[in-house]
């Protein structure tokens, strides 16, 4: 334990510089999920067929395995981060349309209802009563889709990406040395220590955004 | 004012209107109710006056503007619209929701907020203890009063109201129901308002439609009327055998025809008391005393001693009412009183008149006779009549015009 400790005192500034690559390819693979999420899931959840479509194409991308789905991009978008990028952002979408499907869906009627009869429109509706309504549900699928990122992220460094997967993979190569050990774990514990990171940034999110009449 | 001419809808996937042919106009500044069974058409009919329904043909007329195809939304903005769920925003305060349609309306922050304010006052809720709550700090009956005052605040010349009072207990209701009648009789807005309970119907209403299936109109009129003379069987069937009773709750003794019994002062020498019974076929003389407040019953069997004292002979006249006094309340007080009557007496506590069983029996009948005529006389076709009762009282009317 003690070699291992030594070990992070000469690489944790290459170990800081992968988390940050880490965190912000996840970041912005986040971010582009939650604006195609929410502006799809915005434009199906009243139409009850198109929903099941966008939810069942999002949901198969999320069973392509990884490898599989950056070896498809490779030809299309070379290697390094424009490949990780596109496609985590595939991958963080299905959590949060559902999730803000479900949400808009379970907005009680009679306050939509009410607004509608007092003039609001179509989209201050949206904006005004349902959207602020659905906040918690939709936050809880972006905080999904950040852990599912954070995970799969690792497996950007295969295609010359950015991130803590290069310790995994480094490891891997070196398997049966001291270090190789030691790189996996310390990799590890930065993973571990991002997601921790991302969920308490979520929980301030959601007490940021939940109106206090709709906490319980 | 609100005019609906010859609306119609009938719903996506379904073979029979919901609401068919529907013509009626709604007087400014009265509370129009609908009333009718489940499923009929009101929700429907309610709906389509701010289109939240669109009609399928048909005309809707506020204010003799043509509003059918105008911007629906900000039509909605004009109209105050209530629903049963309330439907409060439980994400916003008090404060935002009341504020919504003025913010919509972009009144400046200052009008918004005096607004508020009034509102919140007028419906006895402290506006500095209530306008930074959520809805879910509120109990159920502040919900619908916020349900109600969030619909008037941009002060709309016309409300709508389905249901407003559904979900309460009773006793609440009826506190928001006459809360509601108060401010309505300052505010005066041209209300449409739906219930299925007939009782809230003539309470609230000025005017009273009752709708049959596909919200055809089978009555449309005044309270009493409704009660006094149903146009036809399902008229009289829906206001319900209790029709008779809710007739005396609309009537006040101020309105029949009181019996002048006979009265002498209490100072009066029994003999003269004697001689005013042997006159009388009432067997009961009422004595009052110097500021003509009624004070005894005596009858001649009371008088039998010479120098009885008359302050203490015979029965306490208890049982008093005042004129404004419905004729049910009355009739409640005659059965528990000795004498099977009411004394009436006018603000000072001066005798008027007295009211037995037979009086309000005899009126009840004037009333019906009277209502019958009336509509008789001046049936607009929106209902249909011509039960052999309507023709007969025909004939009254025609020999009361001569
Ligand atoms: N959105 C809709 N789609 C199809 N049918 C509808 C719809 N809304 C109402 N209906 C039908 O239209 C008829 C009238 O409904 P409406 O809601 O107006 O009745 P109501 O008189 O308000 O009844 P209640 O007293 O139960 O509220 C009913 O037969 C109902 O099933
Ligand atoms: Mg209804």
């Amino acid at each position: 334990m003690d070699l291992f400790f030594t070990y992070l005192q000469f690489t944790y500034e290459d170990l800081l510089t992968q988390t940050g690559e880490h965190a912000l390819a996840v970041g912005i693979s986040l971010a582009l999920g939650t604006i195609v999420a929410l502006t799809l899931g915005c434009l199906v959840y009243q139409r009850e067929g198109s929903a099941k479509v966008a939810i069942g194409i999002t949901g198969t991308i999320l069973t392509i395995p990884s490898f599989a789905l950056f070896g498809l991009l490779i030809p299309l978008l070379g290697l390094g981060w424009p490949p990780t990028i596109v496609a985590l952002t595939l991958y963080a979408v299905f959590p949060i349309l559902r999730n803000t499907v479900t949400g808009l869906r379970g907005v009680d009627t009679a306050i939509v209802d009410s607004a509608q009869g007092m003039g609001l429109s179509r989209r201050q509706r949206l904006f005004r009563i349902e959207l602020p309504l659905a906040a918690p549900v939709i936050i809880a699928g972006i905080r999904v889709s950040a852990l599912i990122l954070i995970g799969i992220a690792a497996i950007a460094a295969g295609v010359g990406g950015p991130g803590l997967g290069e310790g995994f993979f480094s490891g891997l190569a070196r398997i049966g040395s001291a270090t190789a050990l030691y790189l996996v774990l310390g990799a590890l514990l930065a993973v571990m220590v991002l997601a921790l990171l991302f969920d308490i940034g979520f929980l301030v999110l959601k007490r940021f955004v939940t109106s206090k009449g709709i906490r319980n | 004012m609100i005019r609906l001419e010859n609306l119609t809808k009938t719903f996506k996937g379904q073979k029979d209107p919901a609401v068919e042919d529907l013509t009626m106009e709604i007087p400014e500044g009265e509370i129009c109710v609908l009333v009718g069974p489940s499923g009929c058409g009101k929700t429907t009919t309610m709906r389509m006056i701010n289109r939240l329904i669109e009609p399928d043909s048909g005309k809707i007329f506020l204010e003799d503007e043509d509003v059918t195809s105008v911007d629906s939304d900000q039509l909605r903005q004009r109209i105050g619209y209530v629903i049963q769920q309330i439907g409060l925003f439980p994400h916003m305060t008090i404060e935002d929701n009341i504020a919504t349609v003025p913010r919509l309306l972009g009144w400046d922050k200052k009008k918004t907020s005096d607004r508020t304010d009034e509102l919140l006052e007028m419906v006895g809720m402290d506006p500095s203890d209530y306008r930074p709550r959520y809805p879910k700090e509120l109990s159920g009956g502040q919900k619908q009063r916020i349900g109600v005052v969030r619909a008037m605040a941009a002060d709309p010349s016309v409300m709508l109201m389905d249901e407003p009072f559904g979900a309460i207990d009773p006793i609440t209701r009826s506190r928001l129901q006459n809360e509601f009648l108060r401010l309505q009789a300052d505010i005066k807005k041209t209300i449409v308002f739906v219930t299925h309970d007939i009782e809230e119907a003539i309470k609230m209403g000025d005017r009273i439609a009752i709708l049959r299936e596909r919200s055809r109109i089978a009555q449309y009129d005044k309270p009493e009327n409704i009660l006094l003379a149903p146009a036809d069987e399902f008229v009289a069937n829906f206001v319900g055998s209790g029709a008779s009773l809710k007739r005396l709750s609309l009537a006040k003794l101020s309105d029949i025809e009181l019996i002048d019994w006979p009265t002498a002062d209490l100072d009066t020498d029994p003999d003269k008391v004697r001689e005013i019974l042997q006159r009388s076929d009432r067997g009961w003389v009422l004595l009052l005393d110097d500021n003509r407040r009624p004070q005894r019953w005596v009858s001649s069997d009371d008088l039998e001693d010479d120098d009885e004292d008359l302050s203490r002979t015979g029965l306490r006249a208890d049982s008093i009412a005042h004129p404004d006094t419905t004729l049910s309340a009355a009739l409640a007080d005659m059965l528990t009183s000795d004498k099977s009557s009411v004394i009436i007496v006018d603000e000072s506590g001066a005798y008027e008149g007295v009211a037995d069983l037979e009086t309000i029996t005899n009126a009840t009948k004037a009333m019906r006779v009277e209502a019958r005529a009336d509509n008789g006389h001046d049936r607009d076709g929106t209902a249909e009549t011509g039960t052999e009762e309507s023709e007969e009282s025909g004939g009254r009317l025609k020999k009361d015009d001569s």
